[in-house]
């Protein structure tokens, strides 16, 4: 358990050395911002609700950026030879990167906090969908994370870890809208894949067991892929 | 200390590492010897866990790698080949990180830090970023990295490669230092390397031992012949040659050279059982010849081991 939280501040502490956090922060904030407030004023409605909606599909391309390096920069320098006959497990490593990818993705989130406090001086603003949408983001964010991870840990070419970590993110935002193209029998079940959909329900304010119990399955199913490549790399 | 049994290696079809057997004892210093390609550092890598054997033992102490790798890691420290370290980190940060997850506490942690910069002579550059460090320096600071926990074994995978020929000397000195309590397996392909540091030298070609044994040992054996040089002034081939071939002993006299200043290199194949300097030397007082140089070859590393991968 130490050694996770070893590897985690280590890893979240080279987020924060190198640039391109600072970039992919500044990226997500000014493309997000944009699109919320271009419309905003139109709806005259004092909610956030347009910001969540956008958020998968943000989350889809900026969260593999964000988890594209975590192993493949590793295979790609040798580091990753170093970090292995340290004393330390697959889990410990799997886990540590993984927390660190979710507290960067947090990170981002915290200036965006700034939107419903402006927005209720414009107006009365209802805290419950705020608060779940936030709740949902985390959760979100934290498996697209898993997924980042697992596609970081495909290959040793972040370019191609970030490709394959964005189709899978993004076909899992966009499947629950692509639900004509599939037999009837199998819309309930592919429904109920689309990340979107179990978003778009805590951003509601609803918290469901499902809706969270869908997310955990996600990080799991991702840890666990990750674990599974790493492992097949001996 | 370690003990390895038929361990073997395959990637795919091809076998890297094909049913290695070893011994090694605590504070041995263990070379690794081996053209390119030869398996020497798939065999370190699977030693220290990061590849897995596909068939074989490997213990070290009483730990078997397949239950309790964990404890065998933290036995060892390890410098992979060229140093690959997180380029984007200060080495103390670095270092400071190894030190944490080696589970040094936080009082001994500063202090054994202190003390491997001025044992690897990394005190300049603490602050530096380490993708700015030159190879050798790099080198230094993955020699303070494998040696943090102060481990019983520690395996270097080539340590002095890229090296110039004073840091060479320095890491030498280095290696030396701490194998007098240590266990220590280093991996190389430069046979002079192998001879001013190991106790004991395995030469490995495609994937096999090809010779095992105590540095001592290796010099000595192979070859039904030894060779004397030497050197005389102011005489004549022919005649020389007539004179020593008389001498019990002496297989063969053979002419190297004639260099300027009329010196005279000759030589000698012996048989292998007797020292034959005396009596040569004494058969050459007898003459009128000056004798400026005598001396007896030794078979060094380059010879045994080019004779050992030539014949597989």
């Amino acid at each position: 358990m130490q050694q996770v939280v070893h590897i985690f501040s280590k890893e979240l502490k080279d987020y924060f050395i190198s640039p391109i956090a600072y970039i992919v922060i500044s990226v997500f904030l000014l493309v997000t911002g944009w699109l919320f407030f271009t419309t905003f004023f139109l709806y005259n409605q004092a909610d956030l609700r347009n910001f969540f909606n956008l958020l998968p599909i943000t989350f889809a391309f900026v969260i593999p950026a964000v988890t594209m390096r975590l192993f493949s920069e590793e295979f790609n320098v040798g580091s990753y030879e170093i970090l292995l006959t340290l004393p330390v497990t697959f889990r410990d490593i799997i886990i540590g990167k993984f927390l660190a990818g979710v507290v960067f993705i947090a990170a981002i989130l915290i200036p965006t906090l700034s939107y419903p406090i402006f927005i209720a001086f414009l107006g009365q603003l209802d805290w419950g969908p705020v608060i779940g949408g936030y709740a949902g983001a985390l959760l979100l964010g934290a498996a697209f994370s898993a997924i980042g991870l697992f596609a970081s840990a495909l290959t040793r070419n972040q370019i191609i870890a970030f490709i394959v970590g964005l189709v899978i993110c993004f076909s899992l935002t966009v499947i629950d809208k692509m639900l004509f193209f599939f037999p009837e029998r199998l819309l309930g079940v592919i429904g109920y894949i689309g990340a979107d959909f179990h978003f778009q329900n805590i951003s509601k304010g609803i918290i469901d067991s499902r809706d969270i119990l869908y997310f955990l399955s996600i990080i799991f199913i991702g840890l666990y892929c990750t674990h599974i490549a790493v492992q097949e790399k001996k | 200390m370690i003990h390895v049994e038929n361990l073997t290696k395959y990637y795919n079809d091809f076998c890297a590492v094909d049913r290695i057997n070893l011994d090694i004892e605590k504070g041995e210093i263990l070379g690794l010897l081996g053209p390119n390609g030869a398996g020497k550092t798939t065999t370190l890598r699977m030693l220290t866990g990061y590849f897995l054997p596909t068939s074989g033992t490997i213990r070290v102490k009483d730990y078997s790698i397949d239950e309790s790798l964990l404890e065998i890691k933290k036995l060892m420290g390890y410098l992979p080949e060229s140093a690959p370290l997180y380029h984007n980190m200060l080495v103390f940060d670095y270092l400071n990180y190894v030190a944490v997850i080696r589970g040094l506490k936080q009082d001994e942690k500063i202090s054994r830090i202190r003390e491997l910069a001025d044992l690897c002579g990394l005190n300049d550059i603490m602050h530096n970023s380490i993708d700015e460090l030159s190879k050798g320096l790099k080198q230094r600071v993955g020699l303070a990295h494998a040696m943090m926990s102060d481990p019983e074994i520690l395996v270097l995978d080539e340590p002095t490669s890229g090296l110039d020929p004073n840091q060479i000397a320095e890491i030498r000195q280095i290696i030396r230092q701490i194998g007098k309590e240590k266990t220590i397996i280093l991996s190389t392909h430069i046979l002079s390397e192998a001879e001013a540091t190991c106790d004991r030298v395995v030469i490995i070609n495609q994937g096999k031992i090809i010779a095992d044994d105590r540095m001592e040992n290796l010099k000595q054996s192979g070859g039904q012949e030894n060779f004397i040089q030497i050197s005389l002034l102011d005489a004549e081939f022919s005649a020389v040659k007539d004179a020593l071939s008389s001498i019990e002993g002496i297989i063969k006299v053979q002419q190297m050279d004639e260099t300027q200043d009329g010196i005279l290199n000759i030589r000698l194949a012996c048989k292998t059982a007797v020292d034959l300097r005396k009596t040569i030397y004494q058969a050459i007082k007898q003459t009128d010849w000056n004798l400026i140089q005598l001396y007896r070859e030794t078979k060094n590393l380059e010879t045994i081991f080019r004779e050992l991968t030539k014949e597989n």
